[in-house]
């Protein structure tokens, strides 16, 4: 067993060294198959341990070796297989799975094909310590590694500038992030002298901790969750992230690594649960930023930037379930949503890949009939994210507003729905925009128009059908139906048992749905009437309204950062570098260097050479002498 | 054995210097390799608990109390170590170029090699300074003679700086020699023991602790002693950088664990704050200052400053992971910088330049290097699983154990190092080709076995970091043991 | 003999000798003359001299006496050596100037 749990993240790390040492010369088939069959076997690994966990065995640890230890600052390179790390294995693994294969079609033909999966598989070892991780710095591994895999595949495409700066923002923002991260297991490992979950978390009620020191490490650790999971203050970079080659998109910045936060969170619960505090300020965040992004989104016209924007939006409504203290609610989403953004990505990379590149969608338009198994598919996922009833983020959108309205009342409920809402808007105008109408796009594009090879269509399909059918791994209880809250009971040994909307009458709780449902559907419709019936086209940017173009210009977040921040510090690092280096310290040091010179080139004037000044200088010291014993 | 550590590389450099008819190369690989040899022999049959493996004692100056005393304890064989795993390194670097007179070069190179494998291995005060010392003079050559532009006067100001520096540490250890106790043949002695048994008044303690804080702050170098240090590197040739920068600044941090605190440990309490106040600013202010530069080798230098306080702060803040810490980080420092310049010195070479404004684009035309580079750098930026970040976490943690807020500014690296690292990669690697990067060549075979060996090596001390823990965990016990704060 | 001596004061000896002694150093430090200097040399032995015989009277000490004869021999060996460089100097460069002498100067 202990070799098969260290194989799910080592095979995929073995698929990176061989595509990154040899694959430059193996052809594309055998790395294409190479990187999704190692991801195959870890799923299909991932799986078999799942089975065993949903059978009932006890979470099992594995210790490979110690990693570090300075007395009881022991670190181990060490698995912990539960619920919750099974279920993000399963996560990562199933949908990293077709989105490797989906690769083999999209990538064809690039230059860097073999190192495109090289790093793909590097991010999935990563994501999979992440996951797996024992301890907190098993996690700060994972954390640190997928970051990097992050800048890697951001900046796949390096030779356009553009692209190597974006992931280099991308990769200090989340070190920003990472640096809350860090001080935080430094805090953990103050107060619980241990960096293992086991250890924190049985150690926890013994202590009987100030809340307050709780507060701090929850908020420490959050600070990591902002930056990974792209939340105000620090989304900027996910948008920006969008450089990188389209499965990447689905991949890391939108189905697994930006979820790393939550599963922070999640799994730190027990904290969290004695810190309300710092769930209230992890539900506020997520709010603000959900609502933020969802905003935004309904202006831009990139199709990656919308789903981009849409991530960070429903990566917000994730952090309100937290915020709730509904972990399960959260992680049913985080699933849901994998399912779905993974999906809308690969179709948006199906669309992009048969117009040749175009991200615009002001330039596309009536692709229905060109793309079929591309439309449907984008549909599906389009009506799952908008929470259509019945699809997975219904259920799963539903079971977090549920527990809001429980946990905070109606009016975190009504903003919260509301970022639901602006989800169904920006997805359909981009849906109605992007596949109804005439096309706009160059004679050019329409003669090259055409499906994508079946390699990338299939994977489609499938995470169509869970898009669909995702709902019913957690069903509302209200249903009572055989099977309700599966997920949830599933997850509870290590998520607990909170879910603050059992408190909910049956009644209210259809209530809330039948209105968030009624919201959805009602955006919808707006949207099929503007952009598929009138054929409204998103207008160019002098056109805009005033406050379409702050939407547009992303509420200036970026410009904001340049003058406060980026700017202030490069001039800081100039004026530094010109007047306190060179000119104060080396000054200074140079200045003694002079001044002994100087110093010496006055003395030289004595030694002129002249006896008689030296003869004199003698006398006048003798003289001096004998004053001075005279006197 | 210990002794051949010394002996080997200082026949070596006699030889060299003296003949010219020698094939200079083979000479000084050999006898780089052999010493390598020998330090793989060393650790294989080391005994980890602290006290010293191998130790030699002549006599030297009985009358005095000095003798010629050597001996490898845990700190002492890393250090040995690091200096004679990057030796052959360094020695196969130097090949890439063609110097005149090289015969001269290796020989100097050895001759320092046989030095700070003195420095690393001497119990005794005396032989410590003189040795210390002895360092100074080929690498003062090395980088006169081979060095860039202005290097006379670059290279005077760094000798001074460090020799006016270390006559204060001279005037430090005759103030804790005069206190010693007898051997038993003088009436004083200096045997570390001794020197550490030494009894001083609080006032004499201070200054003895300033003594040596000069001298090794000058070295390491800490702000805002530092000034020499990035004229030094970009004037030096490649081998004389690596070796100040991956070896020769150690015998700074090494002098505080061995002889600075040891020796006045009660003056720590009224100038540690100081100190790392000192090493933590110069964290964020070299980081800071690294962030726009434009010359590739002074941004690696600055770097530098910045990755050696924090080493600095983790060592003065005395306490068991922050040391260990240090310890484990000049070992990847080591590594990670000398890999660092030699990229540098690699792209210098292709482009003609070392500004990077002049490069980009290099990634396309040579992969290899670019993903060797790429390595290193995230080395340098302590990514887990590379070498530098056990290092880092530990160093961190040690100084975020003495004052909280301290550990959060010095946890600024994290972020600053990462923006100018990576800046640096980016303005070099990424972007299309400019006219002098039209058509890069790859790594050569010489390049690929010297970056190969790099980077494995930070792969591997990355993942597996504990063994270099182990390998001092006795003797630092041992060292925080014997001093009393 | 001895008592005519000490008929005078020893401060006046000390008078004497310390005058001719600052004309001497003046000499030596004012005049250009290389001989003059030399001569003045001379004279601050001298002042030495009638020191201290004049001590070696008062306190009926032969030590200062004997003192003086190696003086004397002294500066009769350097009075030689001295006029004769002199002399060579003389007639290779037509003066005796030492502010003209200066070849030797760093």
């Amino acid at each position: 067993m202990d070799i098969l749990i260290a194989l799910i993240p080592f095979l995929p790390l073995l698929g990176a060294a061989l595509n990154g040492l040899v694959g430059a010369r193996l052809p594309e088939r055998v790395v294409g198959w190479l990187g999704s069959g190692t991801v195959l076997l870890s799923f299909l690994f991932s799986v078999y341990l799942f089975a065993h966990l949903h059978g009932g065995a006890e979470p099992i640890r594995t210790t490979l070796y110690t990693f570090l230890a300075v007395d009881s600052f022991h670190v181990d390179f060490a698995f912990l297989i539960d619920p919750l790390s099974v279920w993000m294995m399963l996560i990562v693994t199933g949908v990293g799975f077709p989105i490797h294969v989906y690769s083999i079609g999209y990538m064809h033909g690039d230059a860097g094909f073999w190192r495109f999966f090289a790093y793909l598989n590097l991010f999935i070892f990563s994501m999979l310590l992440l996951v797996m991780g024992d301890n907190l710095v098993m996690l700060f591994f994972g954390w640190e590694g997928v970051g990097l895999c992050s800048y890697l595949l951001i900046g796949f495409w390096y030779d356009n500038r553009a692209y190597g700066k974006a992931a280099r923002k991308a990769f200090i923002m989340n070190r920003i992030g990472d640096l809350g991260l860090l001080l935080g297991l430094f805090l953990i490992f103050d107060i619980f002298d241990s960096f293992a979950y086991a250890d924190i978390f049985s150690r926890l009620p013994v202590l009987r901790l100030d809340p307050a020191v709780l507060t701090i490490i929850g908020l420490l650790l959050f600070v990591g969750a902002i930056g990974k999971s792209a939340q105000i203050p620090l989304f900027t970079w996910l948008p920006d992230a969008m450089a990188g080659p389209t499965p990447v998109s689905a991949l890391i910045h939108a189905a697994t690594m930006v979820t790393a936060g939550i599963y922070l969170v999640a799994r730190c619960h027990p904290i969290y649960s004695l810190a309300p505090t710092a769930l209230e300020v992890v539900a506020f965040i997520g709010l603000l930023t959900s609502l933020v992004a969802g905003l935004i989104a309904l202006c831009q016209n990139d199709i990656k930037k919308v789903l981009a924007y849409s991530t960070v939006s429903q990566l917000g409504l994730m952090f309100v379930a937290l915020g709730m203290g509904a972990y399960a609610a959260a992680m049913f989403h985080v699933t849901t949503h994998a399912f779905f953004k993974a999906l809308l990505f690969l179709g948006a990379g199906s669309v992009i890949h048969a117009l040749g590149g175009e991200q615009d969608i002001r330039r596309m338009g009536g692709l229905r009939r060109a793309l079929p198994v591309t439309y449907w598919t984008f549909l599906l996922a389009t009506l799952a994210i908008s929470g259509v009833p019945l699809l997975s983020g219904f259920f799963s959108k539903d079971e977090i507003l549920a527990n809001t309205f429980a946990g905070a009342g109606t009016g975190w409920w009504v903003l919260s729905a509301l970022g639901g809402g602006l989800t169904a808007l920006y997805m359909s105008r981009l849906l109605f925009v992007t596949f109804f109408g005439n096309f706009r796009g160059t004679e050019e594009q329409r003669a090259h128009l055409h499906e994508s090879p079946r390699v990338m269509t299939i994977p489609l399909v499938v995470l169509a059908v869970l898009s669909v059918a995702g709902g019913l791994l957690n069903l509302p209880h209200l249903l009572h139906v055989p099977g309700a809250e599966w997920l949830a009971h599933f997850l509870s040994p290590s998520v607990g048992e909170s879910r603050p909307a059992h408190l909910l009458s049956a009644q209210t709780e259809w209530l809330l749905m039948g209105a968030a449902s009624l919201l959805a559907l009602s955006a919808i419709a707006w949207a099929y009437w503007a952009y598929a019936v009138r054929q409204s086209v998103p207008k160019d940017e002098a056109a805009l309204s005033r406050w379409e173009r702050v939407l547009a210009g992303k509420f200036y977040f970026d410009e904001f950062y340049d003058w406060v921040i980026v700017r202030p510090v490069e001039r800081l690092s100039q004026l530094l570098h010109y007047y306190a280096d060179v000119w104060a310290i080396d000054g200074l040091v140079n200045g003694v260097g002079t001044a002994v010179q100087r110093i010496g080139v006055e003395f030289r004037r004595l030694q002129n050479g002249n006896i008689e000044y030296y003869l004199l200088g003698m006398v006048v010291g003798a003289v001096l002498l004998f004053l001075s014993l005279w006197l | 054995m210990a002794l051949l550590l010394v002996l080997l590389p200082l026949i070596g450099s006699i030889v060299l210097l003296a003949s010219r008819a020698l094939p200079a190369r083979m000479v000084a690989s050999g006898i780089a390799l052999a010493n390598l040899l020998l330090t793989g022999f060393l650790l294989m049959g080391f005994q980890a608990d602290g006290r010293y493996n191998y130790e030699v004692s002549l006599p030297w100056i009985p009358q005095a109390g000095v003798a010629f005393r050597l001996g490898l304890d845990g700190i002492s064989m890393l250090m040995v170590l690091l200096t004679n795993l990057l030796a052959p390194l360094i020695v196969l670097s130097i090949g890439t170029r063609d110097y005149d007179r090289e015969g001269r070069y290796y020989g100097l190179v050895l001759l320092m090699l046989a030095a700070l494998n003195g420095v690393f291995m001497a119990l005794d005060g005396l032989l410590f300074y003189v040795f210390y010392e002895m360092a100074l003079i080929p690498i003062y050559f090395i980088c006169a003679i081979w060095g860039g532009e202005n290097r006379i006067r670059i290279t005077l100001k760094f000798f001074l700086y460090t020799f006016v520096g270390s006559l204060f540490m001279l005037v430090a250890l005759l103030a804790v020699y005069y206190q010693s106790p007898s051997d038993g043949v003088a009436a004083h002695s200096f045997a570390w023991e001794a020197l550490v048994a030494a009894e001083l008044d609080a006032r004499t303690a201070g200054w003895v602790m300033l003594g040596f804080f000069l001298a090794f702050a000058v070295k390491m170098p800490l702000f805002p002693f530092h000034t020499w240090q990035p004229d030094t590197y970009v004037s030096a040739p490649a081998g004389g950088t690596m070796l100040l920068s991956g070896i020769m600044l150690k015998m700074g941090v090494y002098g505080v664990i061995r002889w600075m605190i040891p020796l006045a440990p009660e003056a720590w309490h009224v100038w540690a704050p100081v100190f790392l106040g000192l090493a933590v600013f110069g964290i964020v202010y070299a980081s800071l200052i690294a962030l726009k530069q434009s010359d590739l080798k002074r941004l690696i230098a600055y770097s530098s400053i910045a990755h050696v306080g924090l080493i600095a702060a983790g060592v003065l803040v005395w306490n068991k992971t922050g040391m260990q810490g240090g310890l484990l980080q000049m070992l990847a420092h080591g590594i990670n910088v000398v890999g660092l310049f030699f990229v540098a010195d690699a792209l210098e070479r292709r482009v003609g330049s070392r500004a990077l404004f002049d490069m980009g684009g290099v990634a396309r035309s040579a992969p290899r290097l670019a993903a060797l580079y790429f390595i290193v750098t995230l080395g340098a930026i302590a990514v887990p699983l590379t070498n530098g970040f056990a290092g880092e976490f530990l160093l961190l943690n040690g100084v975020w154990k003495y004052h909280y807020a301290l550990g959060a500014a010095a946890g600024l690296t994290i972020i600053l190092g990462a923006a100018y690292m990576l800046r640096a990669y980016g303005l070099a690697m990424f972007g299309a080709a400019g006219p002098y990067t039209e058509a890069t060549p790859d790594a050569d075979r010489r390049e690929l076995i010297v970056l190969g060996c790099i980077a494995a090596l930070v792969l591997v001390l990355g993942f597996f970091p504990n063994w270099a823990l182990a390998l001092t965990d006795g003797s630092v016990n041992r060292i925080l043991g014997a001093v009393q704060l | 003999m001895l008592d005519v001596v000490k008929t005078v004061p020893i401060d006046y000896y000390l008078w004497l000798s310390c005058a001719l002694f600052c004309i001497g150093v003046f000499g030596v430090l004012i005049r250009r003359n290389a001989l003059v200097v030399l001569m003045c040399v001379e004279l601050m032995l001298n002042a030495v001299n009638l020191l201290l015989a004049a001590f070696s009277t008062y306190l009926s000490d032969a030590q200062g006496q004997i003192l003086v004869f190696f003086i004397m021999v002294v500066a009769a060996a350097e009075a030689a050596v001295g006029l004769g460089i002199l002399v060579m100097i003389f007639r290779n460069t037509h003066t005796t100037d030492i502010y003209l002498l200066d070849k030797l100067r760093g």
